[in-house]
């Protein structure tokens, strides 16, 4: 690379992604940098991707570890197609992300871990430096391993503890790339490692040899500026979806005026929930680690009997396990919040991925006629806003509700513009009145078909409910063949008209037009880019983007009717396309990916482009 | 339906009758252990709407709906887990599971030992009849190796649990067996249980008429009993037999059957029943008694106190309310680094 004047070039929205292996510390890396990019107001997401293995082989492309962010003076609502920078900390790191960035980009190795067994660890078979593929990158070749031994010659620590730091000079060197001061990874590393000021002392000095050593090689042709966005006015701070999630329940359970129960078993990726909440008892939230997941959801419907707010959360393997509990929960209409946070599947699948395929297992997958209300977030952020919406509907309507998140949500993060609890609603408990000598168990409100809670320690409101069909208000078990066919229809009935009390369907864009992209969860960031870009291009295009799914809101028939086409874009092989074509004769188009990767804004240009000038 | 009871009256068992037809086979044993369930709880005296039955799926399962209490039929095997939710959710109420040898040993058998092991504070009542009932006669997890059943025509292969070595071994606090011809000896030892702070799991020795007859005959008919029966007192000698002459003594690292008066056996030799002792070697090695080599216990092997894990884990939330002070949600919504657009 020539030695040039450096000069600083005005962004509008830069992709970077650290790799290295699981232990090089590329997750802590790309969260302090997306930190900082954050409280220089810029707007951003990220994607952290990282192997099920714990620590799967070192060098190897299995163990390669990812955290990509997309940072902008504009509105960002996805982490990015293709890397437009790469610090690779191994051969390993850049054979699994090559084919992820963009023609032109900076891609910085450390020249140190570039010896023949390093290559080998990854399967090459040659250099890929020394290959005409690397000259359409902008390569930094700098020797990070042998700089940070060098900056902490002076250190007592043996090899390994300072070969630890070595994160810190890529961190230091993207930081003066990117023209970020970094104050709060100052500050992070302080608070971290309090306990060992050594530690701390080392990482600061590596953090600052980083940042000195792109300053002064200049191999690096520019740096790059990329000023505050234009966001909503307020106060804001990073939230991933996990986080949120816990934060809704938490809000749920104070707006309620009920105590937490959440029962669960731990599984990739919704362990986190289990993580953070066990954190906040003084809210009185009580978890319990289960034996299983039947159990996890067995104990949470028996906390819901005895009058807790009951959640249990998994992913869609556990979701398979909790059915038959779920179909209890159903029948006995006790409020319980169902978590699911998808992974890639059938089976084990892929467990640190992401994929939208347990649509139709949380829409049918019970036995017997067992209507469920779902509904999805479609943001790290709103994940918050949809788990207290769960646990609302649960309460007021006294049903489950499976509440679907998924890999990218619950592990991504963005800018969540904090809300102010005194505008979240009350949530209405529907409790009995104690002492009531006329409660039955099964007697309905008129308008919304729900039954009346009655917890056990109520005077005067002993009741048996359970698994068996029951009788009509009195609950008592019935075999009466009228009478099962009336109940199925009367639970069916109570969660349709859960639509009398959600928001209408909104669209983003013209109300009618050429396409109408139809998505819901996860998808929306990767739609809302792909959508609007197109629309700036005068393009007849609008995006419905569902959260609301059993029931859907009352106008989604007719929100439908303006548009020529409709394309239905989903994170598997056509479910939620599948669920609408059953209730709306339209020709919905679909499409699908599932790969365990969100959408490209790329790919899915492309589509909406070729669907717009007359294919299917 | 439901009428408040007014607490100065005493209890009786029409109190905790539901108005529901018991549906359950005449002649079967469930009907003398619901009466003396009523009975144990009119002397108990707790109010019914403070009182839960739990029950999973199986004949024994129907319990709930004739309790004039709370009660939550679920499914199949997981009765213990349903019955830790509520019992940590709401510690007042009083639980009681109700469950059989395939509901809480075969599908719930994970339930199960993990209830036990963590020391729920609710009353198991596990009617063993070693039969498959509701599902019209296959073997279950404690039946007998050779048992002729609607499945196995040609015998049972698969060894079968002991209810009291597996509870034991998972950590009981308190596990008793008790017969179902016995009313009396089920009523004053449910009241024992209701009092144990703590799981308590008791194994009933319940008769199915229609599949399984008689299959606990030769512990429980009235020519056999004192002489197949050791009957457990906490305190007392381990006597037993028609005579009252028979006693058991610890010989090397074994259980002995000795007659009282011969080769020297004295009374004093004889052990003494140690329900309370926190080691649970011996109350295993009770366990593990059987026909015809030696009487089967019957009443409480084993009941220790230990804190229970509903209790924990409300101690625990307590003590991070008094250490952390009153919650703050806009706080916590507002926690790490904030920063302010415009």
């Amino acid at each position: 690379m020539a030695q040039q004047a450096v000069e600083t070039h005005e962004l509008e929205r830069v992709t970077i992604k650290f790799a290295g292996d699981s232990g090089d510390g590329m997750q802590l890396t790309g969260t302090l940098f997306s930190d900082e990019s954050a409280l220089i107001g810029n707007d951003l997401a990220t994607f952290p991707d990282f192997p099920a293995e714990i620590r799967a082989p070192a060098g190897t492309v299995a163990g390669v570890s990812g955290f990509q962010v997309q940072i902008g003076a504009v509105e960002i609502h996805t982490p990015g197609d293709e890397a437009d920078a790469l610090v690779a900390m191994n051969p390993a790191a850049l054979k699994a992300n090559l084919s992820r960035i963009r023609k032109g980009a900076i891609v910085v190795v450390d020249k140190d871990s570039w010896e023949e067994r390093d290559l080998k660890k990854a399967d090459y078979d040659h250099d890929p430096l020394q290959t005409d593929v690397i000259e359409s990158y902008q390569l930094v070749q700098a020797p990070i391993t042998s700089l940070t031994r060098e900056t902490l010659k002076d250190f007592e620590m043996d090899t390994k503890q300072k070969d630890r730091c070595k994160n810190m000079f890529a961190l230091g060197m993207m930081f003066w790339v990117y023209g970020r001061s970094f104050d709060n990874t100052e500050k992070y590393i302080k608070q971290k490692f309090a306990k060992k000021p050594k530690v701390v002392e080392a990482n600061l000095k590596v953090l600052h040899a980083g940042y000195s050593y792109a300053q002064t090689i200049e191999l690096f042709g520019s740096t790059y500026k990329v000023a505050p966005a234009s966001i909503e006015p307020g106060t804001y701070r990073q939230i991933s979806g996990n986080k949120s999630t816990v934060l809704g329940m938490l809000a749920a359970s104070v707006k309620s005026g009920l105590d937490i129960f959440l029962g669960t078993y731990p599984i990739t990726p919704a362990s986190d929930i289990l993580h953070e909440l066990s954190k906040y008892k003084e809210f009185g939230a009580k978890t319990v680690q289960a034996e299983d997941e039947i159990a996890g959801i067995a104990m949470a419907i028996g906390a819901a009997f005895g009058g807790d707010l009951a959640f249990t959360t998994t992913s869609g393997p556990g979701l398979a396990l909790k059915g038959e509990a779920l179909g209890l929960a159903i029948m006995v209409e006790l409020p319980l919040v169902v978590i699911n946070v998808q992974r890639g599947g059938p089976s084990t699948g892929l467990p640190t991925k992401t994929e939208q395929s347990d649509l139709l297992q949380a829409l049918y997958g019970r036995h017997g006629e067992s209507p469920c209300p779902v509904i999805a977030a479609s943001t790290p952020g709103n994940c918050f806003d949809f788990a207290f919406e769960a646990g609302r509907i649960a309460l007021e309507h006294m049903t489950p509700v499976v509440y679907l998140t998924d890999g990218y949500l619950a592990n991504g993060s963005e800018p969540w513009l904090i809300p102010d609890v005194n505008t979240l609603p009350e949530i209405k408990v529907q409790k009995a009145k104690e002492g009531d000598a006329n409660y039955l168990p099964y007697d309905r409100d008129e308008e919304t078909l729900v039954r009346k809670w009655a917890i056990p320690g109520m005077k005067g409101l002993a009741h048996r409910i359970g698994g068996l069909e029951k009788q009509d208000k009195t609950g008592n078990v019935s075999y009466d063949p009228q009478n099962h066919e009336f109940m199925c229809k009367v639970r069916a009935e109570k969660v349709a008209r859960i639509a009398n009390d959600i928001p209408d369907q909104k669209i983003i864009g013209e109300e009618s037009g050429d396409l109408l992209v139809v998505g819901w969860g996860g998808t929306y960031g990767s739609l809302l880019t792909a959508v609007t870009e197109l629309q700036k291009q005068g393009k007849k295009i609008s995006l419905a983007h569902f959260n609301y799914i059993n029931p859907l809101p009352k106008n989604t028939g007719d929100i439908f009717k303006n548009f020529k086409k409709i394309v239905v874009c989903e994170l598997n092989l056509g479910q939620f396309q599948k669920y609408l074509s059953e209730t709306f004769d339209y020709d919905f188009l679909k499409f699908n990916k599932i790969q365990g990767l969100p959408f490209m804004i790329g790919e899915l240009k492309w589509r909406f482009e070729s669907i717009l000038s007359g294919g299917a | 339906m439901a009428t408040k009871v007014d607490e100065k009256k005493k209890l009786t068992k029409k109190d905790f009758t539901s108005d529901q037809a018991v549906r359950w086979c005449p002649g079967c044993g469930d009907y003398a252990i619901l009466t003396a369930v009523q009975n144990a709880l009119a002397e108990i005296g707790k109010d019914k709407d403070d009182i839960a039955f739990i029950s999973g799926i199986g004949c024994s399962s129907r319990f709930p709906y004739y309790m004039e209490t709370y009660g939550f039929h679920t499914i199949h095997g997981r009765a213990p887990a349903f019955a830790t939710g509520l019992k940590v959710a709401n510690p007042e109420i009083d639980v009681w599971v109700i469950s059989g040898d395939g509901d809480s040993l075969s599908i719930g058998g994970n339930h199960f030992i993990h209830s036990v092991r963590r020391n729920v504070n609710v009353k198991y009542l596990i009617f063993n009849n070693e039969i498959y009932g509701l599902t019209k006669g296959q073997y279950s997890p404690t039946s007998r190796v050779g048992t002729v059943a609607k499945s196995t025509p040609y015998g049972s292969l698969d060894r079968a649990f002991n209810p009291a070595s597996l509870t034991i071994g998972s950590e009981a606090t308190f596990f008793a067996r008790v017969a179902d011809s016995s009313p009396k000896d089920m009523k004053e030892l449910f009241v024992q249980l209701a009092q144990h702070k703590g799981n308590a799991v008791v194994e009933i020795l319940q008769n199915c008429v229609i599949f399984n007859d008689k299959i606990h005959a030769d512990i429980t008919d009235r020519e056999v009993r004192d002489d197949h029966q050791l009957r457990l007192e906490h305190g007392k000698p381990m006597i037993f037999g028609k005579e009252g002459n028979k006693g058991i003594v610890l010989e090397g690292a074994s259980f002995k059957v000795v007659t009282i008066g011969e080769n020297g056996v004295k009374e004093s030799d004889i052990l003494v029943h140690d329900a309370k002792r926190q080691d649970p070697t011996i109350a295993f090695m009770l366990s593990r008694m059987r026909l015809p080599e030696f009487p089967v216990p019957m009443g409480i092997f084993r009941q220790v106190e230990e804190s229970t894990y509903d209790e924990d884990v409300n101690k625990q939330v307590a003590d991070v309310k008094t250490k952390k002070g009153k919650p703050d949600l806009q706080k916590l919504l507002n926690a790490g680094e904030t920063w302010t657009v415009g």
